[in-house]
């Protein structure tokens, strides 16, 4: 048996679907320990690491991710946050961060008012994160998106600020890793598709890696989204 | 109470530029001239006063944060 490293904690809000399959993707590495832990449990501040996983968390009412950003679990996480924990929000989960105020910004509906499922190129834009230490600056992966609401916007102010301060993490570009405007899937600012916190432990993306770590799952026999977990293992 | 959220000028609003690009302006309202969707939402208070609801109501959509003060802007109405 290989001995347990890190045990990372999977939210499960009601609406989220995307749950058993970060569970899943986080299982193929064997020295992880992941558990699916009900939002209000109080237990979900005690891990190596914490997952926000996908889905339509209170159905997406009022906004997406607004009304789990309010809910107790996200005390524990922005607690965890700040103690330095590796905190990751994938699509909704993004949603989720971005209205608790841990990450800034807002997302808002694609520019095509079309739920947009398909695989895109994202672009490693800042390779010192709790999430992408274990990639190259200019790295490019392949990796879904499945989304309605994933228009990352912000004014020009703080945009320019994320810029200079290193907080775009990923940007979409096409196959040879320019990020062009047909790559842009949804008109996101910039081409924007995950940001960090000032501190780097808190990483928003709206592409899926949980859906991209097994090559039998992957159009181009990739893995790229294990990439992801990989660092933030690096970063227990 | 009226609460109405909107996309800020420079956020884009596609639904509403669909609503008048694709239906509005082809029709024969030619005097509009633009259209914005928001969200709207009617709050029922206890309070003294209009001002006095109109001050709580703001501080709910703050605090609450109903809105994202980086893509929206609010109006609250009585």
């Amino acid at each position: 048996m290989t001995e347990i490293q890190a045990k990372v904690a999977v939210v499960r809000f009601p609406g989220s679907n995307c749950d058993l399959d970060a569970v899943s993707a986080l299982r193929t590495f064997h020295n992880v320990e992941a558990d699916l832990v009900w939002h209000e449990e109080p237990s979900i501040g005690e891990y190596d690491a914490i997952v926000l996983p996908g889905g339509f968390s209170f159905g997406d009412y009022l906004r997406a991710g607004a009304i789990a950003a309010r809910s107790p679990a996200l005390k524990r996480v922005t607690e965890a946050a700040e103690r330095g924990t590796p905190i990751l929000g994938i699509c909704n989960g993004f949603q989720i961060l971005i209205e608790a105020g841990l990450l800034p910004g807002s997302l808002l509906r694609n520019n095509s008012l079309r739920f947009v499922c398909k695989w895109v190129a994202i672009r490693v834009e800042n390779d010192s994160t709790s999430f992408t230490r274990g990639m190259k600056k200019g790295q490019v992966l392949r990796i879904p998106i499945a989304h309605n609401e994933g228009r990352f916007y912000t004014s020009k102010r703080e945009q320019r600020e994320l810029a200079d301060g290193g907080q775009v993490v990923f940007r979409y570009c096409d196959e040879r890793g320019r990020p062009t405007p047909s790559a842009n899937p949804t008109g996101t600012l910039d081409g924007i598709a995950g940001v960090c916190n000032r501190a780097g432990n808190v990483v928003g993306l709206m592409p899926h890696p949980e859906r991209a770590t097994e090559p039998i799952l992957s159009p181009f026999g990739s893995a790229d989204g294990s990439l992801i977990f990989k660092s933030m293992l690096e970063s227990i | 109470m009226k609460v109405v959220i909107s996309n800020r000028d420079g956020a884009g609003d596609p639904e509403g530029e669909t609503i008048y690009r694709d239906l509005v302006s082809k029709s024969v309202f030619k005097q509009v001239k633009g259209i914005r969707s928001g969200k709207f939402l009617k709050v029922s208070v206890e309070a003294a006063d209009a001002a006095s609801a109109k001050a709580l109501v703001s501080k709910m959509c703050d605090e609450l944060r109903i809105y994202n003060p980086a893509a929206h802007s609010i109006t609250v109405e009585v």
